[in-house]
């Protein structure tokens, strides 16, 4: 057990690690420069030198590279004209762009992430699985081309243009919800929930779709198995069988994919936010990108990668607590 | 008194009629058999029995104690054995968790008692330690064991009825014994009445007091098993009596040896740097002589097909030499040794017509004339030319192991390893096939190794045979020497599982291992 736990980690170590030098590279090799970007305009030589030497560009790719590891474990120094600024481990660095500590842009934005990922993932969950199980059973057969069709129509929809619809219809047309704005939890969980709603619901459309798909064909495949007909031979009633031995055949391989679109959705659900409004991750890195603000960007990759490395070894020790057949190695 | 009485029994499935007027009785604690190849409709009506056809009708007077069967009997009164025991039991919880399962919902008893009834009958099935063994999962029991866990979830409720669905036809010889004898001391201890379905007939023997021999949906003889077995009345019963493999003539083999196995071993990493290797042949030293038949039997596990794997090339030793005619068998693949495998449904192209599967080796020798020699070989197996075209899928079971058999014919080779070739097939295509591997061996003047599990198709077959447990060979000798004085206790131990059809026999070997298991114990 130790060592599975030291082999995980070494292994998610290494995935960040490499993440994070993909990322430096990526940014050498791009044709623009953020020093002349902060120099602005009417730039002296002398001064784009400055500029470069305080955001730490003046030295190699590699050393920076190594400053940045180094900053991420034991913190680190930033020359601020005479003064120093201390920047305390994990050490992300300054954004180029607002000089904010990269930390707490990310603790900053990523509550919001993570409220309208859990929600639009509890939201799915539920509604896939209990269409595709009303869709899995024979007396509701008639329902099969509706959840195909729905699961089609969520393909083949992308977010912006559900969330659009649903903008213009709760909140235009009918004024049942005001324009989502962004509230915490923690001030406020009603009208958090509120302003959520509509992106909740956006998301679900699309995720549900495959949830319900899997759930049904999971479901169709388990009543075929022996050992529902083994049920059936023992007595056992219909709905009994249903909850007891074919769902969970059908959740197992659910498991593993809720856990991984929880991850890529805190991080990535970059157009849900931006039609709602949300001041998220996503936006955070667009934003970023746009202007080559390598410590943000580094940042968010990095949580990114992080969210995603655990959301596995997540799913793995969900599925071997589903499936006791599964063996983790 | 009459417990189960079935009359006129009719299964149709769409337009194909599975079962077709069938009547039984069963008594009281009485065990009934029902017997017949694939197709004759014995696993339908079993079904029927307890209400389990979702897409068929099902017509004719069920009763059960006088009754018309109802589902509420399913679990309580009727209990099931399948035949498949590590899919027919849920991979996701406890065997004991199931056992309890069933009882509680029949009896509504606590959880406690119920749990004590199910280590209680696990106990009764002989599942050593089995407060402990309970916490396992199916997937951590052994097959036979697996069928016992079964065996016990039917006995939860104290059933006055089981019917077993070839509850031994996925387990190995020894195991099968066990479990028959199993089957009959639950029986005999608790008067439960037995309906068992097989399609061996060596199975029904020695089980049951009443037989039904079933074809085709139709019951064509019926009565005691004893009269049945030992003198059939119906044609069909007698070919199926006559199809059994029985011991043939002594033959006397001059040959030199051919393919000499010089202590080979073949090991296979696990997963996990530090688990041992499976040592799947350890260290195996046989010659086979020119034109003898070498029969290679064990159970599932022994490394049998691993070793006829390296007799034909198809995997390296890891360590020993195996030469044929003196050259290593690396250097000879293809022409010289070819193999027949177990499943013809999956050592064939299903995209290839059969024709073709045969012709390509044909044409990698760079053979003039493949289609022609091609369909002169399926002539040869009783295919008949009209069937070059079709694909695998469109053949029976049995046709589709003369297209193995053509397709190793086909580079003419001078050794063929058959691998299990007959035992997923029925009883009579069983000696079909057979026969023809006999015909075409002394036709050709082949050389052949046989691998099976099967000790009575053996003795048909083989010359000399050579056993094999835990990757080594225990025995090895003439056929009969080996069969009537059997000096390792694996081979005796295998030899009294065998079934025989003679019910007496039957009853004898019973006794036998009865008194093995005592004096073990």
């Amino acid at each position: 057990m130790i060592g599975l736990l030291l082999r995980r980690v070494a292994g998610a170590v290494l995935v960040l690690l490499a993440l994070s030098a993909i990322v430096y590279a990526l940014f050498y090799l791009a044709p623009r420069d953020p020093a002349v970007l902060t120099c602005g305009k009417g730039c002296t030589p002398e001064r784009l030198a400055d500029v470069r030497a305080a955001m730490g560009l003046d030295e190699s790719a590699l050393t920076q590279y190594w400053h940045f590891l180094e900053g991420l474990v034991t913190g680190r120094d930033y020359p601020a004209g005479p003064d120093v600024r201390h920047c305390p481990a994990p050490c992300l660095g300054y954004s180029f762009e607002t000089d904010q500590p990269v930390t707490a842009l990310l603790a900053d934005r990523l509550p919001v992430s993570a409220s309208l990922a859990l929600g639009a993932e509890t939201l799915s969950v539920a509604v896939g699985i209990g269409a595709g199980s009303l869709a899995g059973l024979r007396r509701f057969r008639f329902l099969d081309p509706l959840v195909n069709g729905l699961v089609l129509a969520g393909y083949a929809v992308p977010v912006f243009l559900v969330g659009l619809f649903l903008l213009l219809l709760f909140c235009v047309r009918l004024q049942w919800l005001p324009f989502p704005q962004y509230v915490a939890f923690t001030t406020d969980p009603l009208q958090w929930a509120q302003n959520l709603i509509l992106p909740w619901i956006a998301l679900a459309v699309i995720l549900s779709a495959t949830y319900a798909r899997l759930t049904r064909a999971g479901l169709e495949q388990a009543l075929g198995e022996d050992y529902v007909r083994t049920a059936r031979a023992y007595g056992f009633p219909e709905r009994r069988i249903l909850r007891s031995r074919a769902l969970r055949g059908a959740l197992v391989p659910l498991v593993t994919l809720t856990a991984m679109d929880l991850a890529s959705l805190m991080a990535s659900a970059v157009l849900t936010e931006t039609m709602f409004g949300l001041p998220g991750v996503g936006q955070l890195l667009v934003g970023a990108v746009n202007q080559i603000d390598l410590p943000v960007v580094v940042g968010v990759i990095l949580l990114t990668g992080f969210l995603v490395v655990v959301a596995n070894a997540v799913a793995d020790l969900l599925y071997a607590a589903v499936d006791p057949r599964v063996q983790l190695t | 008194m009459t417990l189960l009485s079935v009359r006129d029994l009719r299964i149709r499935f769409g337009a194909t009629t599975a079962v077709d007027g069938l009547s039984f009785d069963l008594d009281e604690g009485g065990a009934l058999g029902i017997v017949g190849e694939s197709g004759s409709g014995k696993s339908a009506t079993a079904l029927a029995l307890l209400g389990l056809h979702t897409g068929a009708t099902v017509d004719g007077t069920l009763e059960f104690a006088g009754k018309p069967i109802t589902p509420a009997l399913r679990g309580a009164e009727i209990a099931m054995v399948f035949q498949e025991p590590l899919t027919a039991l849920s991979p996701f919880h406890t065997i004991g968790h199931q056992i309890a399962e069933v009882y509680r919902l029949h009896t509504g008893a606590s959880r406690k008692a119920a749990r004590a009834r199910a280590v209680e009958v696990l106990r009764q099935v002989h599942i050593a330690d089995a407060e402990r063994r309970a916490d396992a999962y199916p997937h951590q029991f052994s097959g036979g064991m697996r069928q016992r866990a079964l065996i016990a979830m039917a006995l939860a409720c104290r059933p006055r009825l089981i019917v077993a669905d070839e509850p031994t036809t996925a387990l190995d010889v020894t195991v099968q014994a066990q479990i028959l004898d199993l089957l009959d001391e639950v029986r005999t201890t608790t008067g439960t009445a037995l309906l068992l379905i097989s399609h061996d007939l060596g199975v029904v023997a020695g089980a049951t007091d009443d037989v039904v021999v079933m074809r085709r949906g139709v019951a064509v003889e019926s009565g005691r098993t004893d009269d049945v077995l030992v003198s059939p009345q119906a044609g069909y019963t007698k070919a199926l009596l006559a199809a059994v493999p029985r011991p043939s003539s002594r033959r006397e083999i001059t040959g030199a040896p051919l393919l000499r196995v010089e202590n080979v071993r073949r090991h296979f990493r696990q997963r996990g740097f530090r688990s041992p290797p499976v040592r799947a042949v350890d260290g195996i030293s046989l010659d086979v002589r020119e034109g003898e038949t070498l029969g290679i039997v064990g159970e599932s596990g022994t490394g049998k097909t691993t070793l006829a794997r390296m007799m034909v090339g198809l995997v390296p030793p890891s360590s020993g030499r195996i030469t044929l005619g003196g050259k290593d068998i690396k250097q000879r693949r293809g022409r010289s040794v070819q193999m027949v495998f177990q499943d013809p449904m999956s050592s064939l192209n299903p995209r290839r017509t059969v024709g073709e599967s045969i012709a390509d080796p044909l044409r990698l020798q760079g053979h003039a004339t493949p289609r022609e020699e091609a369909t002169r070989l399926l002539e040869r197996v009783g295919l008949g030319a009209g069937r070059y075209d079709r694909y695998p899928h469109q053949l029976s079971g049995g046709m589709r192991q003369r297209v193995g058999i053509a397709r190793a014919l086909a580079p003419a080779p001078r050794l063929i390893v058959c691998d299990e070739p007959v035992s997923s097939l029925d009883v009579t295509t069983q000696a079909q096939v057979l026969a023809l591997l006999e015909d075409v061996r002394r036709e050709r003047g082949l050389t052949m190794v046989f691998v099976t599990h099967d000790l009575a198709v053996l003795r048909q077959i083989a010359d000399r045979v050579a056993v094999m447990q835990s990757g080594q060979v225990v025995e090895l000798g003439e056929v009969a020497d080996v069969y009537e004085q059997p000096q390792h206790p694996y081979t005796k131990e295998l030899l009294a599982a065998i079934p025989v059809t003679d019910p007496v026999e039957a009853r004898r070997l019973r006794a036998d291992r009865r008194a093995l298991a005592q004096r073990a114990g």
